[in-house]
């Protein structure tokens, strides 16, 4: 039995078939970052001792600009997902919770965008 | 509609901590920290991109007492959220909710973060000092 309204029917509105969408950009950014972080920790820790030039050089070779970029998008595409879903449970004053979810979200773009653009910048001097 | 002034479900006051909820709520805690903590790796990458003097700098603070206290922190938090992380994506698969294989799980990741977080400072120091 279909319980809609005819107009609802006729609009043909129904879910936005989207409703998943947070839960597993969360997840694959999840799994993306496992590998990814292991791979910068232990990077990070070989290059401890390095100066300027060796970290130059480090970042500047193709495999570790291409994964470093990887892991700036997934880290903060994962981290601003996480913490929209605090706000979202803790705040309960709706234009603040807005807000706070309006300024991580620009602030994980504009730093995402300033970190890919160091690293670019690193590998093409 | 008023929403605010409902009663809520028993406060979490009431609850003796235990180590599932102890872990969950850990979980969201170094979720937070880490995102926070990123900023150091933006900075980092900038101070190279911006040459020798600005990468002194950060490299300073990231030697300094307070740096490698946050490091610390950051290192824990990074391999804590990492293995529960794993802990989750397996839950999501729908297993290991029996209460044995819960706390079993949540103990190996205490256990794992706490030993990962040790052996990369070993490894750290080690490399600094040239070994």
């Amino acid at each position: 039995m279909n319980m809609r309204t005819p107009l609802s029917r006729a609009r043909g509105l129904g879910s936005a078939k989207t409703g998943t969408d947070h839960w597993w950009a969360q997840r694959l950014t999840a799994l993306a970052l496992v590998p990814l972080t292991i791979w910068f920790v232990v990077s990070m820790i070989l290059v401890t001792s390095a100066d300027h030039a060796a970290a130059v050089d480090f970042i500047s070779s193709p495999i570790n600009s291409i994964l470093l970029i990887l892991l700036v998008i997934a880290t903060f595409h994962h981290g601003q997902l996480g913490l929209q879903v605090v706000i979202e449970d803790y705040i309960h004053l709706k234009w603040l919770e807005v807000s706070l979810i309006i300024a991580v979200k620009g602030a994980a773009v504009f730093l995402g965008v300033a970190s890919v653009y160091a690293v670019i910048a690193i590998a093409l001097t | 509609m008023a929403t605010d002034n409902r009663p809520l479900s028993p406060h979490l006051q009431v609850y003796r901590p235990q180590l599932t909820s102890v872990l969950s709520i850990l979980h969201r805690a170094t979720g937070i920290l880490l995102t926070i903590g990123t900023l150091l790796l933006v900075w980092w990458l900038i101070a190279v991109a911006a040459g020798p003097t600005a990468f002194d700098t950060v490299q300073n603070f990231i030697g300094s007492i307070i740096g490698q206290i946050l490091l610390l922190g950051w290192c824990f938090a990074f391999y804590y959220h990492m293995c529960n992380g794993i802990r989750h994506l397996v839950w999501d698969t729908g297993r290991g909710f029996e209460l044995t294989a819960a706390y079993t799980s949540g103990w190996l990741v205490v256990a794992a973060s706490v030993a990962l977080t040790a052996f990369s400072w070993i490894a750290g120091y080690a490399t600094l000092r040239g070994l």
